[in-house]
């Protein structure tokens, strides 16, 4: 089974779109869509180092990405906002990155691989590599889970508990830096971000409770990878945009069926209620 | 699986070096920068007690909470918290982003879960029984603050710590607020700090109270405050004579308490 690339290709997407479910609630809820952008920038930076240095591409990710989140997390409140640490941050990365690149003489690389990812040549290494930053991620989120709500929620409550609220900051940055590590390869660079966003904001309005809206998130990553590398074959599209613009297409779709559904309950219940409002008349 | 990473710094004593207070401050001092927010606060809390901060806007109340809960690192000076401390917080404000789905229920099981009979408990005590289902941003103010009560009582609290928690409440919202927290105080015989701006329903519950402007001006029995001039000079004679006047319908006959002066 694992010798067939468009397994590979299913099972790896899996892994990542497991991971980076339940990661991308907490970005959506903390408002950090950018943090994971910049930290996805970063990572091309890492992918040259990583080249330079004959490291592991995996390890010279981590490394950028572990090192641009701690570099903005001390930096900030010292005189800059976050959001332009991050513009600072993440596209200086991603120009250096390019620029280091140009440097590695020899080496001939397919940088439109690391931007858009490449799903589809995915060894079976890679997939050890992917599936193991999966479960790491996955059991870090559910080891710290109660904790990292409570200072999502409001870090008053959280040192009232007990809780560091900047821990917790600190275990969701590591667990960003493994998801963007590991899904380089998958996505790709430019559409980190939009895979760990777009299935929690198309989970928001079917959930009641925050673990509601990560299975869900997770159901949809799912359907979004498998689906996207099945229609990406069929039409003969770039695999890493396919399964974005899948995501995008479902999450118009649940767009349309909770604004109508509403609407249908607006109309309902002045319908349902005549007497009422022929009272008041 | 909870840290105990924010007492860090801050020495733990034994009970007995706290007395009976469950909690001291021994010249608490913080600064922001080069600015000075708090300096040399001395304040226990002792079991049953009722004690209210008051001060203007800018005066260090909710700093001195965040020392208290450990959010805010003392400059100098120490926090002496007593081994029964359980500290029950009800913040100021609690924005919750629409993008997270809460209800109820799932937010007083953080950060621990609870039995359902705690839970039914801690929500009658706080008078938010009939809440149990809702979501979290569809509550009302008065709703938002009453389930947030029911979650600092859940974990059985020695010291109830509410930072202005009847902002936006209307006079009868307040008037009932206060008298909730007076039967928790009864029932469970926990210190209660309060940070308020009501000066008028302080004045009838609180047992102390304490006027903060960066520095302890005056403390002591309410009627007692009410007539410092320390505390004329705060919030100027207009509205401490109203206090007063007020205050005196309400004596309490046993006043004992020295008045005690650190400005």
């Amino acid at each position: 089974m694992l010798d067939d690339f468009l397994w590979r290709a299913a099972l790896a997407g899996l892994g990542v779109g497991i991971a980076a479910a339940p990661l991308g609630c907490f970005v959506v809820w903390r408002r950090m869509a950018y943090f994971g952008d910049a930290t996805a920038h970063a990572a091309i930076l890492g992918v040259a180092l990583a080249l330079l240095w004959n490291l592991s591409i995996f390890a010279g990710v981590m490394g950028v990405a572990l090192l641009m989140a701690f570099c903005v997390s001390t930096l900030s409140g010292r005189g800059y906002a976050m959001d332009t640490l991050l513009g600072v941050v993440a596209h200086s990365a991603l120009a250096i990155g390019l620029v280091a690149v140009s440097f590695v003489s020899g080496v001939r690389i397919d940088l439109h691989a690391y931007l858009f990812g490449d799903i589809l040549a995915v060894g079976k290494i890679d997939l050890a590599v992917i599936w193991t930053g999966a479960v790491l991620v996955i059991s870090l989120m559910l080891w710290r889970w109660q904790a990292l709500l409570t200072a999502t929620l409001n870090e008053e409550l959280a040192y009232a508990s007990h809780i560091n609220p900047r821990r917790e900051q600190l275990v969701l940055t590591v667990a960003l830096a493994i998801v963007v590590a590991v899904a380089l390869k998958v996505v790709g660079a430019l559409l980190i971000a939009a895979l760990l966003i777009i299935p929690a904001a198309t989970a928001r309005p079917f959930s009641r409770t925050p673990e509601q809206m990560a299975l869900i998130a997770a159901m949809i990553a799912m359907a979004a990878t498998t689906g996207g590398l099945r229609a990406a074959y069929m039409f003969d599209t770039p695999t890493g945009p396919t399964i974005v613009s899948l995501a995008a297409v479902l999450f118009v779709l649940a767009m349309l069926v909770t604004q109508s559904w509403r609407f249908l309950c607006q109309h309902l219940s002045i319908r349902g209620k005549p007497a009422s409002t022929r009272r008041d008349q | 699986m909870f840290s105990r990473l924010s007492t860090k710094g801050i020495p733990e004593y034994c009970t007995s070096l706290t007395g009976n207070a469950l909690l001291r401050t021994d010249q608490l001092t913080v600064q922001f920068g080069q600015q000075p927010v708090l300096e040399n606060i001395n304040l226990s809390l002792k079991p049953g007690r009722i004690v209210t901060l008051i001060g203007p806007n800018g005066s260090g109340k909710s700093t001195l909470v965040k020392a208290l809960i450990g959010a805010i690192k003392p400059t100098a000076g120490h926090i002496v918290r007593s081994r029964d401390l359980k500290i029950g917080y009800v913040p100021q404000r609690l924005h919750l982003d629409p993008t997270l789905p809460m209800t109820v229920h799932r937010f007083i099981n953080l950060p621990k879960r609870h039995a359902s009979r705690d839970i039914a408990e801690a929500l009658e005590q706080a008078g938010a029984e009939h809440l149990l289902n809702a979501a979290m941003n569809h509550l009302s103010g008065g709703q938002l603050q009453r389930v947030l009560l029911a979650r600092a009582l859940l974990s059985r609290p020695s010291l109830l710590l509410l930072d202005e928690a009847t902002q936006g409440l209307d006079h009868r919202g307040v008037a009932e607020f206060y008298q909730r927290i007076e039967q928790i105080r009864q029932r469970s015989q926990c210190a209660v700090l309060m940070v308020s701006h009501d000066l008028h329903v302080v004045m009838r519950t609180a047992d102390h109270v304490i006027c903060l402007n960066r520095h302890v001006c005056c403390e002591g029995q309410p009627e007692k405050v009410a007539a410092s001039p320390q505390y004329h000079a705060l919030f100027g004679d207009q509205a401490a004579s109203t206090l007063a006047f007020y205050r005196h319908q309400h004596a309490n006959p046993q006043d004992k308490e020295i008045l005690r002066h650190a400005g």
